[in-house]
């Protein structure tokens, strides 16, 4: 066993795709339920909308890469209202069902077989990453050091994922410190008294539905961008666990989500390749090897509760203001 | 007082449930909200006079809570039309309700409590070029108007006396200051008429006299004030104007003195409620009389005003 | 300590008195029965997929009749943590994405052939498959005109309402127990489903794995269902709400749990799909409709249950202060009743009952270890159609998901049936937000 590629590979998953991706959907559910208080579980949704909506038009009508970044946004927009329009006016566990109905709606319609010929059904979808290789501005080669040390293609997946993760924190920072943040924050807390004042609650959440969603489409191109789109991938699994890094960063955080993301992926690594490790060097003999990538996910379930019960504010959030029961 | 007409110089003609004011500021009509079966509300007409401090007053239960939600558009109503300053409100969402100046508080605290003091205040304001979502992200745009109402905001928790309390969570508030604060907070956006349902319960007595001194302020301002409280007192010293509800319907209405020696007054109040509130009412009606009275007029509160006051006459 | 004495001893009376008549209504159900016949598998499912992965491992293959590509038919690939059903497409052919190299199961899921086509080998539908040094591996299912009866469409409806109303009943039994916990607690248990699981897992360990009776078996499931209702309460939920712990926070507790306890049984289980041993594989004609007999007792089971049930919430003590609870917990402990101990009791109950429902529904599809999860947002559909928090409710709600998801079937294709059930919800939510049975919320 090579625990020196252990540790490298779980480096390695600090600066990966996924995890920006992760980050990205993290910040977009921090806007929802951090800021809002909006409980979306449906997040797994808006990424496959996301990644679909790119891929889709990419493949069938050759959309230019920006064209299909757009198409994702506005078909992350669409579905926002379509959640919205029905629930955003009920109590909020409301849009929690049927947020998460919808994500597996969007699910389950993608892989239906009648609609093969588009979505690929079960299989999904490859082969559409060309427009954005193109547009890859670096030589070829190799660039970092140590564990980072990636291909051209490799640095510009990165280089492009995490801008979008600063780009959205910054919008983040910008709306939060304002007074449409206020307003927002102010919902979160209790909706009834800022309608009594003269905010229209309806639109503000609204905007905030569609603001986190967006951030989960564009977090769901990430994803696909340096592979294939998999239907399976987006099950209500995927909107727990991005509310597992959530939490553990600090919802209403502008770092808690990033932070979150990469605490989660490098422990994902981390507590898969140890386990596989030692079971291969006969330490632990009693369980297999399948079974090892079963206790990674067990120690999810449990980080989460833990988390909630003894950290409620998360790394980053302040305990204070979480320890007032409004 | 006389065996002829009750007249006063907010209303025209006779002094009566659903008088008719001078210069009415909300006129309801046939305004009713059942729950169930429960007529929760069921007011055929009244108006509210402006530039006046008018107190809504009943027994728990008497659908005063419920009737501030339908005017303000946080309930709707079965039937009914309602207007403020001439403009219909009915079918108008609440924020709109807000915007036209109508602004109000809530019997159970709603303060915000995960935002500091003055972020509460700070949201009551109007005119924000920074509620708007794209301008938002752009500081200079809003930093001017963020700064004159933090100055009010600080002007008015001054008067409250919660100005130390600024940068605090509002959840560390005790009751009584986040009922100060949430009444605070809905005059920064300079409503034309403040709708307070009960401001003084859970708030410290010594606190409750400057709150009078407030309430009055209101009104020197400019401001109309609807109430809903059961502090007798408060209600006597401050209101101009007061109303009375009980089950679903207003059952009374006239100056303070006047009404708090209506029998119909004490029949709402004893009818449904005659453990509490009542140490002011029986200190100025006969204990003993009240009894008699009150089962005369139970099967029709609402019989001609006329009958009533030749009941007052008696005594 | 008399207080916990009269505690327990309600409690042992509550769930005493659950199992006592579970046994006997089927026994009642099962003496109006028929003698077991040989083996038989129970229909299969096409539950939804899962997992988390990004691979290009693929199973597939080609299903044809003679030269005719035959679309939709349903392969089901099972592996170690790994269940999904792949469907031919209009060319006939299937695909499986699967996480990674190793060894799998493909089974034909013959329901799902068009009429009057059969496999032409019925005894042996299941292929094993060695993913070893490739990245893609072909099955071949052989087809011919087989012994398939043709069916009227009346005929196929009224089965598919028949399973349905049998899938709804099974549905309320689980979704009662998310809507009392709800109604007294105004808690989301996402750990719900994984309660059904645990119900259809430890049953299938006593029936089919050890071999006791069915009558016994059924008896240490519900116990052992009851008990993780009592531990759910007196370890983890009764401490949350002491420390004050607020409701959002307490349901993430409840996804935390169903994602441990999910895992946990996968770990022990493993991936594979179970059939449960019931001995109940008669078919029973109804009408022109057949359907087997574990349905039919599946059925009586429920409807028992569920009328003793609406008699436990309507006619005795702790069902009234139960309601009370729900209605108005302040003014219910107020007015003197024990809102903690009517909270566990209704902990036990639900479990009890959701543990039964596992059951049931193992009995009716088959046994993994994601199946609860597979229908916890049916459930929750049941219960918010119904009006969150109201039992009758959730029994209407079900009924509803139920049957619109098997009788859908008949014109839509099969992987879109759950899909419909959750479009239905939004659009009851649309139409009348406080759902079928439910009243509006006091606002101000
Ligand atoms: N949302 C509701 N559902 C059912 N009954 C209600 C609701 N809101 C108010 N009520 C009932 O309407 C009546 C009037 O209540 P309310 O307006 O709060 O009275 P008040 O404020 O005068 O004490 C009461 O009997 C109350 O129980
Ligand atoms: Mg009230």
């Amino acid at each position: 066993m090579d625990w020196g590629q252990i540790f490298n590979s779980a480096a390695g998953e600090l600066l990966s795709p996924v995890t920006a991706a992760y980050a990205l959907a993290a910040i977009g559910i921090g806007v929802h339920f951090g800021y809002a208080g909006l409980l979306n579980f449906g997040q797994a949704g808006f990424m496959a909308i996301g990644a679909y909506a790119f891929v889709i038009p990419t493949l069938l009508f050759d959309f230019p890469l920006w064209a299909a970044l757009l198409s994702s946004v506005f078909a992350s927009i669409l579905f926002a209202f379509l959640l919205g329009i029905p629930t955003l006016r009920l109590r909020a566990d409301y849009l929690a069902i049927v947020t998460i109905a919808s994500a597996e709606i969007v699910r389950y319609v993608v892989m239906t077989t009648g609609l093969t010929a588009i979505t690929g059904g079960a299989s999904g979808l490859s082969g559409f990453n060309s427009t954005f290789t193109a547009l890859n501005p670096f030589a070829d080669g190799s660039y970092g050091f140590g564990p980072w040390v990636f291909t051209a293609n490799q640095l510009w997946v990165r280089v492009f994922g995490w801008s979008l993760v600063v780009l959205a924190s910054i919008l983040v920072f910008l709306l939060m410190r304002s007074p449409w943040g206020r307003v927002v924050k102010g919902i979160r807390e209790d909706e009834d008294a800022v309608r009594s004042l003269g905010k229209n609650v309806y639109a503000y959440k609204m905007q905030a539905l569609i603001l986190g969603g967006v951030f989960g489409s564009l977090a769901g191109v990430i994803y696909v961008l340096p592979r294939s789109v998999q239907p399976t991938n987006y099950a209500t699994t995927l909107t727990f666990f991005i509310w597992t890094m959530l939490l553990l960063g600090g919802a209403a955080t502008i770092l808690g989500p990033i932070v979150g993301a990469m605490i989660f992926a490098v422990l994902l690594t981390l507590s898969d390749g140890l386990i596989r490790g030692l079971i291969s060097a006969n330490i632990i003999t009693f369980i297999s090897s399948t079974q090892a990538g079963q206790v990674r996910f067990m120690i999810i379930g449990a980080v989460l509760m833990l988390l909630v019960i003894f950290r409620p504010q998360g790394i980053f959030g302040n305990k204070k203001e979480l320890s007032f029961n409004v | 007082m006389s065996e002829t007409m009750q007249t006063h110089p907010l209303v025209i003609g006779e002094v009566g449930p659903g008088c008719k004011k001078v210069d009415p500021i909300v006129v309801a009509d046939n305004v009713t909200r059942t729950f169930g079966g429960l007529k929760a509300v069921d007011v055929v007409h009244v108006e509210i006079p402006r530039n006046a401090i008018t107190a809504l007053i009943g027994p728990n239960g008497a659908g005063k809570t419920t009737f501030f939600n339908l005017l303000t558009g946080f309930d709707k109503p079965n039937t009914g039309t309602w207007s403020f300053e001439g403009h219909s409100l009915a079918r108008v969402p609440a924020f709109r309700v807000a915007r036209k100046g109508m602004v109000r508080t809530f019997q159970l605290t709603k303060s915000l409590g995960r935002l500091s003091v003055l972020q509460n205040m700070l949201l009551g304001a109007t005119k924000q070029p920074g509620e708007n979502i794209f301008t938002a992200l752009i500081k200079p745009l809003w930093r001017g108007r963020e700064q004159d109402i933090t100055a009010k905001a600080e002007d008015l928790l001054d008067r409250f006396k919660l100005l130390e309390k600024s940068s605090d969570y509002a959840a560390s508030l005790s009751g009584g200051q986040r009922k100060l604060l949430e009444m605070a907070r809905a005059l920064m956006s300079d409503p034309v008429l403040i709708m307070l349902d009960e401001p003084m319960a859970g708030v410290n007595p010594a606190l409750t006299q400057s709150l009078l001194g407030h309430v009055k302020q209101l009104k020197a301002d400019g401001m109309s004030v609807l109430f809903v409280e059961h502090d007798m007192h408060m209600v006597r010293h401050i209101s101009d104007w007061v109303i009375v509800m009980a089950e679903g319907r207003v059952v009374a209405e006239g100056p303070p003195d006047q009404v708090m020696n209506d029998p119909a007054v004490i029949d709402a109040y004893l009818g449904a409620h005659h453990d509490t509130d009542l140490g002011e009412m029986t200190g100025t009606i006969p204990v003993a009389a009240a009894p008699e009275t009150a089962t005369a007029t139970a099967t029709v509160p609402t019989e001609t005003t006329a009958a009533e006051t030749e009941r007052e006459v008696e005594k | 300590m008399p207080l916990a004495i009269r505690h327990a001893s309600t409690l042992l009376r509550v769930v005493g008195a659950i199992i006592g008549t579970t046994l006997a209504a089927l026994m009642i159900v099962l003496a109006m029965g028929l003698a077991p016949a040989s083996a038989q598998t129970t229909p299969s499912p096409s539950p939804s997929p899962s997992g988390d992965f990004t691979s290009t491992f693929t199973i597939g293959g080609l299903i044809r009749d003679g030269d005719t590509p035959l679309e939709g038919v349903e392969v089901r690939v099972e592996g170690d943590g790994f269940d999904e059903v792949g469907t031919t497409g209009a060319d006939g052919r299937w695909v499986v994405p699967v996480p990674a190299q190793g060894k799998y199961t493909a089974t034909l899921l013959p329901d799902t052939l068009p009429a009057g086509v059969a496999p032409r080998d019925p005894e042996n539908i299941t292929r094993d498959v060695n993913l070893a040094t490739t990245n893609t591996v072909n099955v071949l299912f052989p087809t011919g005109a087989g012994t398939v009866v043709e069916s009227n469409i009346g005929a196929t409806i009224l089965t598919r309402v028949i399973y349905g109303i049998n899938f709804g009943l099974l549905l309320a039994l689980g979704a009662i127990g998310i809507s009392l916990i709800y109604g007294t607690t105004k808690l989301n248990n996402f750990a719900h489903g994984e309660m059904v699981t645990f119900g259809a897992v430890i049953f299938f360990l006593f029936s089919t794995v050890i071999g006791i009776p069915l009558v016994p078996a059924i008896a240490i499931t519900l116990v052992l269902s009851a008990f993780t209702g009592y531990a759910q309460d007196a370890w983890l939920h009764k401490p949350l709400r002491r420390r004050g712990v607020g409701l959002v926070q307490a349901m993430i507790v409840t996804i935390g749990l169903s994602i441990l306890v999910r895992y946990v049984i996968l770990f022990f289980l493993g991936g594979n799909v179970q059939t449960l041993n019931t001995g109940l594989t008669e078919n029973v004609n109804i009408g022109p409709a057949t359907i087997t007999l574990a349905s039919l007792v599946s059925m009586g089971v429920s409807v028992v249950m569920l009328i003793l049930v609406g008699l436990f919430l309507t006619r005795t003590r702790i069902g009234k202060a139960t309601r009370a609870v729900s209605d108005n917990a302040q003014l219910a402990a107020a007015s003197g009743i024990n809102v903690d101990r009517i909270i566990r009791i209704v902990w036990v109950l639900a479990a009890t009952l959701t543990g039964l429902s596992g059951i049931l529904y193992g009995i009716f599809r088959q046994v993994n270890w994601n199946m609860g999860f597979q229908i916890l947002l049916l459930l929750f559909a049941a219960v918010t159609l119904g009006g969150l928090g109201s039992a009758f409710g959730a029994l209407v709600g079900s009924l509803i998901i139920g049957i619109v998801t098997e009788v859908s079937t008949v014109w839509i294709p099969n992987d879109l049936r759950y899909a419909l059930a959750l479009v239905i919800l939004i659009l009851v939510l649309l139409v009348r937000p406080q759902g079928v049975l439910g009243r509006k919320e006091r606002v101000g």
